[in-house]
């Protein structure tokens, strides 16, 4: 009983630490449609800058309520200050790009963020120092409780107090809420738009910030605590209903008690049991708990995409001379180098089959990575548990990941834009939670080894060979399809579903069956991909992994078949290259990310396409 | 001739509001039958229960004799009925012949086919329903560019891809330039006459309705208040009342 109490005392102070960092979250979004990836980071630059602003203190401010308090709060301050300007400059210039763009850019600001926050502050674990006047603990109900929990738990409920005051009693508020209802007539009201949002940023921050810095006495501040803030925070926004506040605190209090009593009953599927309530939620009540469908943007209507032609004659004539290149080369080059390309090609198809969907199918998938790990997991555990051969391997690696993909995408395809987004990102951790808890099967965090290649196929160089064909094959085979009856059907669903409905178009299950396909050939990449370790692990369904496919697809350029490809390449390289090249790789991928967001919308094969096109005409 | 649509007791009620109530109707083989009434009087309500978009709460909607009451609009497709929007739906990102291509496509049940290409699959039917239209030159232009009319009529020839039996078409000249108005016109009605196709429009224009309908019915404010031959209509008060307002009926 006492330990139940506890437990719920604690859920409520972690729900309130959560509420502060979401409520930032949906205002943000509920204003400006962002959905903001860099909000943690801001959450963890509030905690750096508070253990700045109150361990390095004059001598006389040191230890002081006021040193610590007063160092929390203008942490909160800059934090929010810093939001404004990241609103100002890069933001404001991406409102009316697609959402997947906006996020991209976010995650851009979250890379930069973590290497800037690393040469500041270093690699290490900081700890901060307790809360004056809140230290020790108080009799409760003849309970032993923490003090600053306590004053955890209040915060909540005080932060949403004062934000409905705001938003109820002022007229700043009552403008945000009415451009969270309908943006373009707040606009055609003659309200300035641009300082609204950037006001918005900035509440939001310091909302983030003010989070961060509240977690000093309570954890060390470290460089994980960016993505693993936002992934929480998420859940809760999406679990309440993107916008709503009110949504936000009941979604907090839900998934902290959650996580608290958890851990006392199931504490092997904890980690599952967080996204199995929002996809539950999702399902029943598409828009949140307290949401409600938003507004369609009026106008602001992305130009239609464009028709997908044959493919042009360079194009084909530099495919066949990039293939000719692959098949001749390789036996010149070091091992290192062409298990290099063995990495390219597998996310040359990883990044396609993300496209197939996403592209002309118009759906966002967040957690693609769950079929490239079910293909990598499929082959592997009939390796650790049957000893099969490497063909059953590879030809179970599709499968398992497509009858995941049906098995997913049955609930995902239902929803769009940033619900189906969130949702398929709930079940990819769903799924890398099962990886990652169920160990007798799947080794948890030790991952499967011995995971090898049979004899004949033992070379680096004969398994890029094979690799190549598959990897080729695949990603040839998606082309094909998007052109076929089957690709213009789903064209077709996502130009327009009212079009297609009126002509017998099943856009439900047109959806369902590429998202399964997709998923496939995901799966087959996967499979891939183990062999050439030897080894599989969590990390390979990880949130990271779906979001490098996204980086791949939207780098390369969505609008494009021949997007993906070039994106994977170009992202893959990057990424390899950068981090043998430099220390600040992340400061550098989050730059150039943001610097394509800015200036190359479409994506590089976009760029190509443009110049090729202005060449011509 | 021989009824195609039967729609008796129709009723439907968004919160408090009876947007559609009790309506009945028929529509005949090759027959032109226009819906008209104000706004607001449950025009697009009562045509979106028709094929399905909207589950009416009361009443049937019979095809050919067979009942097709709340169905999804893409099985009410299959049995053989066309649809035009009031705004445009077409695909944005094809051309005027793959979304035609698409309608036969799916006509002939081939949607999940994964290798051969669309574009080379129904290629002369395609052209022969956009010859009908008077799109054929426009066959490789991307839908998205095309000029409001040429949309219109696009949507026309994705209409009669399945051989329908019945079309609807929500204010097929809305957003038109009055000669485009009647061209359009006359090329559904003689088609309408050439295959025995029975059509329902709703229009906001008076001179295309009297000028094409074979019949009118009136609905104000969910109700049906006039049906007959356009003269009887135009010569009906309580029709004129609708349309005109009270203040001249009654002096």
């Amino acid at each position: 009983m006492e330990d139940l109490l506890i437990q719920a005392l604690n859920g409520l102070a972690s729900a309130s630490s959560l509420f502060l960092v979401a409520s930032g979250l949906t205002v943000i979004f509920g204003v400006s449609r962002i959905v903001n990836f860099a909000h943690g980071s801001f959450y963890m630059l509030g905690a750096y800058l508070g253990w700045t602003l109150v361990t390095r203190l004059p001598e006389g401010l040191a230890g002081t309520p006021f040193g610590f308090w007063g160092g929390v709060l203008l942490a909160a301050l800059i934090t929010g200050l810093i939001g404004m300007v990241v609103e100002m400059l890069l933001l404001r210039r991406i409102y009316g790009s697609p959402e997947l763009f906006q996020l991209l850019a976010t995650f851009g600001v979250v890379l930069v963020v973590q290497d800037l926050a690393l040469m500041a502050w270093g690699p290490q674990d900081l700890l901060g120092p307790r809360a004056p006047l809140l230290r020790g603990s108080t009799d409760l109900l003849g309970l032993r409780f923490p003090r600053y929990e306590l004053f955890l738990i209040c915060v909540g409920p005080v932060v949403l107090g004062l934000l409905w005051l705001l938003f109820h009693r002022t007229r700043w508020g009552r403008l945000v809420r009415a451009a969270t209802q309908d943006r373009e007539m707040v606009s055609a009201l003659g309200i300035d738009q641009r300082r609204l949002f950037t006001g918005v940023f900035f509440l939001g921050s310091l909302l983030a910030g003010l989070g961060g810095a509240l977690q000093l006495p309570r954890e060390s501040v470290n460089l994980h605590m960016d993505l693993a803030i936002i992934t929480e925070a998420f859940v809760v926004v999406v679990v309440g209903g993107l916008g709503s506040l009110g949504g936000a605190f009941l979604a907090a209090l839900l998934i902290g008690e959650l996580h608290a009593f958890g851990i006392l009953i199931l504490p092997k599927i904890t980690l599952v049991l967080v996204f199995l309530v929002m996809a539950v939620v999702l399902v029943v009540r598409p828009h949140g708990l307290l949401g409600r469908a938003s507004a369609p943007v009026r106008g602001a209507a992305a130009a239609p995409d464009p028709p997908v032609g044959p493919t042009p004659r360079p194009l084909v004539i530099a495919g066949f001379a990039a293939l000719a290149l692959l098949i001749v080369v390789p036996p010149f080059l070091r091992d290192y180098e062409v298990s290099i390309l063995v990495d390219l090609a597998v996310f040359v198809l990883f990044a396609a089959s993300l496209h197939f969907i996403m592209g002309p199918g118009g759906m966002a998938s967040f957690g693609h990575a769950a079929y490239f790990g079910a293909g990598a997991y499929g082959a592997a555990l009939l390796v650790k548990h049957l000893a099969a051969p490497m063909g059953i391997g590879l030809a179970a690696a599709p499968l398992a990941a497509g009858l995941l993909g049906l098995a997913f995408g049955w609930f995902c395809v239902r929803l769009s834009g940033v619900y189906a987004a969130m949702l398929t990102l709930a079940f990819a951790q769903i799924a890398w939670s099962v990886a990652f808890q169920w160990v007798e099967v799947t080794g948890g965090d030790n991952g499967i080894l011995g995971v090898w290649p049979a004899a004949w196929a033992n070379t680096k160089l004969v398994y890029f060979y094979l690799t190549l064909a598959l990897c080729l094959g695949g990603t040839l085979l998606l082309r094909r399809v998007v052109r076929a009856p089957f690709g213009m059907a789903l064209r077709a669903q996502r130009d327009s579903t009212l079009r297609a409905e009126a002509i017998g178009i099943d856009g439900f299950r047109i959806r369902w069956l590429a998202f399964a396909l997709a998923a496939a050939m995901a799966g087959i990449a996967g499979g891939l991909f183990a062999y050439a370790k030897g080894s599989v692990f969590p990390t390979y369904l990880a949130i990271s992994r779906s979001v490098d496919a996204l980086l791949m697809v939207l780098l390369g350029g969505v609008q494009t078949l021949s997007g993906p490809i070039l994106g994977a390449i170009g992202f893959a390289g990057m990424q390899e290259q950068l981090m043998r090249a430099s220390d600040l790789w992340r400061l550098i991928m989050g730059g150039v990310i943001i610097a394509l967001v800015l200036f190359f919308p479409q994506g590089l094969a976009g760029a190509v396409r443009r110049l090729w096109e202005g060449r011509r005409a | 001739m021989s009824v195609v649509l039967e729609v008796e007791g129709l009723a439907k009620s968004f919160g408090g509001v009876r947007a559609v109530q009790g309506v009945g109707f028929a529509v005949d083989a090759g027959e032109m039958l226009a819906l008209i009434g104000p706004n607001g009087a449950g025009k697009s309500t009562c045509f979106n229960m028709l094929n399905g978009q909207l589950r009416p709460d009361a009443g049937r909607v019979r095809l050919l004799g067979r009942d097709i009451t709340g169905m999804v609009p893409r099985r009410v497709w299959r049995l053989g009925v066309g649809r035009t929007f009031q705004i445009t739906a077409t695909f944005g990102s094809m051309t005027v012949r793959e979304n035609v291509q698409m309608a036969l496509l799916s006509h002939a049940g081939r949607l999940l086919h994964l290798w051969r290409p669309a574009t080379d699959a129904f290629v002369a039917e395609a052209d022969a329903l956009l010859a009908r239209v008077g799109m054929a030159e426009q066959a490789d232009r991307v839908s998205a560019i095309l000029a409001y009319g040429d949309l219109k009529r696009l949507e026309l020839a994705i209409a009669l891809a399945n051989a329908p039996r019945l079309l609807l078409m929500d204010e097929p000249t809305a957003g038109m330039a009055p000669r485009e108005r009647v061209a359009l016109m006359e090329l559904t009605a003689g088609i309408a006459r050439e295959s025995g196709i029975a059509v329902l429009f709703t229009e906001h224009d008076m001179d295309v309705v009297f000028a094409h309908a074979d019949r009118i019915i009136v609905l104000d404010r969910g109700r049906l208040i006039a049906e007959g031959a356009p003269p009887a209509v135009r010569a009906n008060p309580e029709v004129q009342a609708v349309y005109l307002g009270a203040g001249l009926v009654h002096g």
